[in-house]
């Protein structure tokens, strides 16, 4: 349960309290720049051409008239790329433009710069290509063994796990599959950056993206350029979830800068935002749960075949997770589980928020209330019963050694009374409440309810063996005034989750010194990793720590303390300290080690775990198939919750996507084309679709994380969605095996 | 209004920007969330979807809000419109409605807070003392990615009871001399995410 988190003395807006935000006044003032209110001086705008085609060669592209046309001063295509013509996360398959062979709708084919943004799409629209189609590969399983469509061939990654006795049954197994849709990250504020040329033929980039560096590098790479002549930096982000991971506009925009010698920004539309972006990867699941009678797993067999869509993406680290997880945060002494990731002529997919645990979190979910069932066990008692603790192994042979409080999630999730939901329960005809809202659709004597329970969890930080280091700089002085005055440099992304905040509040507890400044993240400081897999909290969160305690160290000595006494310096006269002069540190934070899994699956892969409970409440109406979610509880396992309000607002907002995924978000593809590219046809969740959230934080603090904490922002999208399922298919009896579930599938039937 | 025949017809638009008289000459078609943001630079008007969908291009027009991306800028030639610019005092002191959004941690990104902003501030002056459903339904026909709006619904919630001591018009420019909330602290300031100007030195 939340205990107290130990605040330092003279730190009023430190670690555990619910500071607020750093850029709470700009972004509600409307004077924070994202990256879309960029304007430079004599800038042109850059727009797209991109492939109305799923799969095609192309035979020819003729850009003559868009060059000819006046206040036109670039059209770029693949052979104006002067370094590598591919980039990639993992690994460089993604053609800069496609030249020959188009792989995916919406695949980039030139670029052109214009005076005015509605000149560039009259461009766009002038270039000439003469394309012959080609049936689309579309199938993921299909794509296993059909003709390869990419040099590279169309397995990403082939993973099987093996452990323990491969032979072993128990008295009861139960069978389903299942499959998962394509859900998209629908950050609000599209993709959009500027870039600028600089003097040593160098270019400026400001950008809004997950990871400065590794934009940086790709970015460099196909420019043929130096790293060091490529200089990017953060500008305001809407949102990312994952689909600023990797490259969009980036090298685009940097092209037409160089070429054009000028100022560049793109913007994409929302429909461009659909095909400009990977997507998370649809799923098809294949479980078999062994049990004996008293309910104890025996064996978890699995087949999961992702759908990666044209190219790699993050696609390896993503069946990497599935399998890892394939089987949830339960002690399952053997396990076989097969995972593919497969290249198709879909969209590409890559990280989305949760990614890899989210989609084999509602197999397993559903899995272990199909045993429940044939066990005749309550579901709540079996997930208790084959629960993960510390000192227990996962099926890739890894020790938890870290904290795990599987039981507490459950129970805390279980225990929280849902509040009372309305006067009339439920609720009384034509209110909001109603499955299908105020439009007098639902009658309050059709609806039936349903509860449903689901737990999940992830690994934090990247795993098999990759080092993600972070870096920080931290500069403590007297300023104009004579206040000690810190100044915090780091490269980790801010794209909503508040590491603004965080890192100002570090500041404050370790070293007493309340005004707390942060420059703007960029390349002239080394990489922070990424902000995905719940790592920055831990990752950079440590690297101010580190750099802190850095500068206490050096104050110390000033102070005459031999060998540096870190904890001291909240008890040394600070300002007289600095009228000798500013400190400043810079620190690398490295978490520890991991190993590659083998080809059995094995291997120390991961640094720690986050885990989650989620019960929700179901109103159905099974005549017109609407779904109202009507409560969500959550227990989530945080280390420690250094900014409570903050880590909140994460567990309501991944709740939200969870939501979304199991009733209403995916991506309608037909024959590789998507039919859905926009708000009006694809459906995120309003503040009428989300349903009140009680959330009891499990602080546990995690051995060796800075701070005892954890990440917090991927559990909240794990284990939402199967809950909400489990709660249709109580409330209706049916299967269900597909998210997400719409109201043919309820409606429509077999009874 | 005046029209230059052509090609490349331009017509131009006079407006109040909050409170202040704005011209310029644009083409017919250009939408007036455009209008904003390129011609006038008020760019804490956000476009998120471009259908009248998201609501992050949410300004009031006559004190009603509008989505600025469904109108076209000559259409509201003559008129008043209010943005997110408009809303704190001249000194910086947030608007009660800018002030609980802060409060209640009502964002993270930040892309739909202004459209959110200017949604309440019409909500407010309509309804001033909404019940949780009646908020929650005001608050509907705008999205939100990050926060899962529990945040964003108390934020509307906490407005209501300041605006309804302080008896101020939701959709006028906060006036802290003669307002009971003067006291409410704007917020601490910092650099992050590049606070200021979106003009980026060339
Ligand atoms: S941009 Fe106007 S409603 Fe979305
Ligand atoms: S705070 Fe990011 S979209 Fe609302």
């Amino acid at each position: 349960m939340s205990t107290g988190t130990e605040v330092r003395p003279g730190t009023r807006s430190g670690l555990g309290q619910s500071v607020r935000r750093p850029d709470g006044t700009p972004k509600v003032t409307g004077t924070f720049a994202f990256s879309s209110d960029l304007f430079a001086r004599g800038m042109l705008w850059g727009r797209t051409l991109r492939s109305p085609h799923p799969a095609a060669r192309i035979r020819s592209i003729d850009t003559s008239i868009a060059e000819r046309m006046p206040g036109v001063a670039s059209v770029l295509t693949a052979r104006d790329v002067p370094g590598r013509p591919t980039y990639g996360l993992e690994h460089a398959d993604q053609p800069v433009f496609a030249s020959e062979t188009v792989r995916f709708q919406g695949e980039p084919i030139a670029v052109v710069a214009a005076e005015h943004p509605e000149l560039a799409l009259r461009a766009v629209a002038a270039i000439e290509v003469d394309y012959e189609v080609v049936t689309p590969l579309t199938d993921a399983e299909a794509a296993i063994g059909a003709a390869p469509i990419h040099p590279d061939g169309n397995v990403f990654r082939h993973l099987h796990l093996r452990h323990g006795d491969l032979d072993a049954v128990g008295a009861v197994s139960v069978e389903g599959s299942y499959e998962v849709g394509m859900q998209d990250q629908a950050f609000l504020g599209p993709e959009s950056g500027l870039a600028i040329p600089v003097d040593d033929g160098g270019v400026e980039l400001f950008i809004s993206t997950q990871w400065l560096h590794v934009d940086r590098d790709q970015v460099a790479a196909c420019l043929g350029l130096p790293p060091e002549r490529v200089h990017l930096t953060l500008s305001g982000i809407g949102g990312a979830f994952g689909a600023r991971e990797d490259v969009s506009l980036q090298v685009h925009v940097c092209l037409l800068a160089l070429r054009t010698g000028r100022p560049v920004k793109m913007l994409y539309s929302r429909e461009e935002s659909f095909h400009g972006h990977v997507h998370r990867h649809p799923a098809r699941l294949w479980y078999r749960h062994h049990a004996d009678p008293d309910g104890r797993l025996v064996k978890v067999e699995a087949r999961i075949v992702l759908d990666g869509g044209a190219y790699a993406s993050s696609s390896t680290a993503v069946i990497g997770n599935a399998v890892c997880f394939a089987a949830g945060p339960y002690r399952v002494p053997n396990a076989d589980v097969d995972g593919w990731a497969v290249r198709t002529n879909n969209p590409p997919c890559g990280a989305m928020r949760g990614f890899g645990a989210v989609q084999v979190c509602f197999g397993h979910e559903a899995q272990m209330d199909r045993l429940a069932a044939a066990l005749a066990m309550d579901p709540v008692e079996l997930r208790l019963r084959n629960a993960l603790a510390p000192g227990d192994e996962l099926p890739t042979g890894q020790v938890i050694t870290g904290t795990a409080p599987v039981r507490e999630v459950i129970e805390a999730a279980m225990a929280l009374e849902p509040p009372p939901l309305a006067a009339t329960d439920p609720p009384a005809d034509g209110t909001m409440d109603l499955p299908g809202g105020a439009g007098l659709t639902a009658t309050r004597a059709d609806v039936v309810r349903g509860t449903g329970l689901a737990v999940g969890f992830k690994n934090l930080m990247y795993s098999e063996g990759f080092d993600d280091a972070s870096t920080a700089n931290v500069r403590v002085e007297l300023d104009h005034r004579g206040e000690p005055l810190a100044t915090v440099h780091c490269a980790a992304a801010e794209v909503g989750q508040g590491f603004v905040t965080l890192a100002q509040q570090i500041v404050r507890s370790v070293l007493g010194v309340e005004q707390v400044a942060l420059r703007p993240a960029d390349t002239t400081i080394g990489s922070a990793g990424s902000t995905s897999a719940s790592r920055q909290t831990w990752m950079s969160g440590g690297a101010v720590e580190l750099a802190c305690l850095a500068v206490a160290e050096a104050l110390a000595e000033r102070a005459g303390y031999g060998g540096g006494a870190p904890d001291e310096v909240l008890d040394l006269d600070v300002v007289e300290l600095l009228r000798e002069g500013p400190i400043d540190r810079t620190r690398a934070h490295h978490h520890p080690p991991t190993e590659p899994l083998d080809e059995d699956g094995q291997g120390d892969a991961h640094v720690s775990f986050a885990f989650a409970a989620h019960r929700a409440v179901v109103d159905v109406d099974p005549e017109l198939g609407l779904v109202k979610v009507r409560h969500i509880a959550t227990g989530q396992d945080v280390g420690r919750a250094l900014n409570p309000q903050a880590v909140i607002g994460q567990i309501e907002g991944g709740i939200a996507q969870g939501l979304g995924l199991a009733v209403m978000e995916e991506m309608l593809l037909e024959d590789g084309r998507l039919r859905n590219p926009s708000f009006t046809d694809y459906l995120i969740p309003t503040a009428l679709d989300m349903p009140p959230v009680t959330a009891t934080l499990i602080e546990q603090p995690e051995p060796g994380a800075p701070f005892g904490a954890k990440g917090v922002g991927e559990p909240p999208t794990i284990s939402s969605t199967p809950a909400i399922v489990a709660a249709i298919r109580a409330a209706t009896g049916l299967e269900l095996p597909r998210i997400p579930v719409r109201p043919e599938h309820i409606a429509l039937a077999e009874a | 209004m005046s029209v230059t025949a052509g090609a490349h017809e331009r017509i131009e638009v006079e407006v109040t920007v909050n409170g202040v008289p704005r011209a310029a000459e644009v083409p017919p078609r250009r939408l007036l969330s455009d209008f904003l943001r390129h011609d006038l630079r008020l760019t804490g008007t956000h476009v998120g979807c471009e259908h009248g969908v998201c609501g992050a291009c949410t300004i009031l027009l006559d004190g009603a809000p509008i989505r600025s991306c469904l109108a076209f800028a000559v259409s509201v030639h003559g008129r008043e419109l209010t943005t997110v610019e408009g809303l704190a005092a001249d000194d910086g002191t947030l608007h009660p409605v800018q002030a609980a959004f802060q409060d209640q941690h009502g964002l993270q990104c930040g892309y739909c807070t202004p459209g959110f902003v200017m949604s309440a501030c019409g909500f407010l002056a309509e309804t001033t003392e909404p019940d949780d459903d009646e908020i929650r339904e005001g608050m509907s026909g705008n999205l939100c990615r990050c926060t899962g709006y529990a945040g964003i619904l108390a934020a509307v919630k906490q407005a209501a009871g300041d605006l309804r001591a302080s008896g101020a018009d939701p959709r006028s420019q906060h006036q802290p001399e003669d307002d009971a909330f003067a006291g409410r602290p704007g917020g601490e300031h910092g650099p992050a995410g590049g606070d200021g100007g979106g003009e980026v030195p060339s």
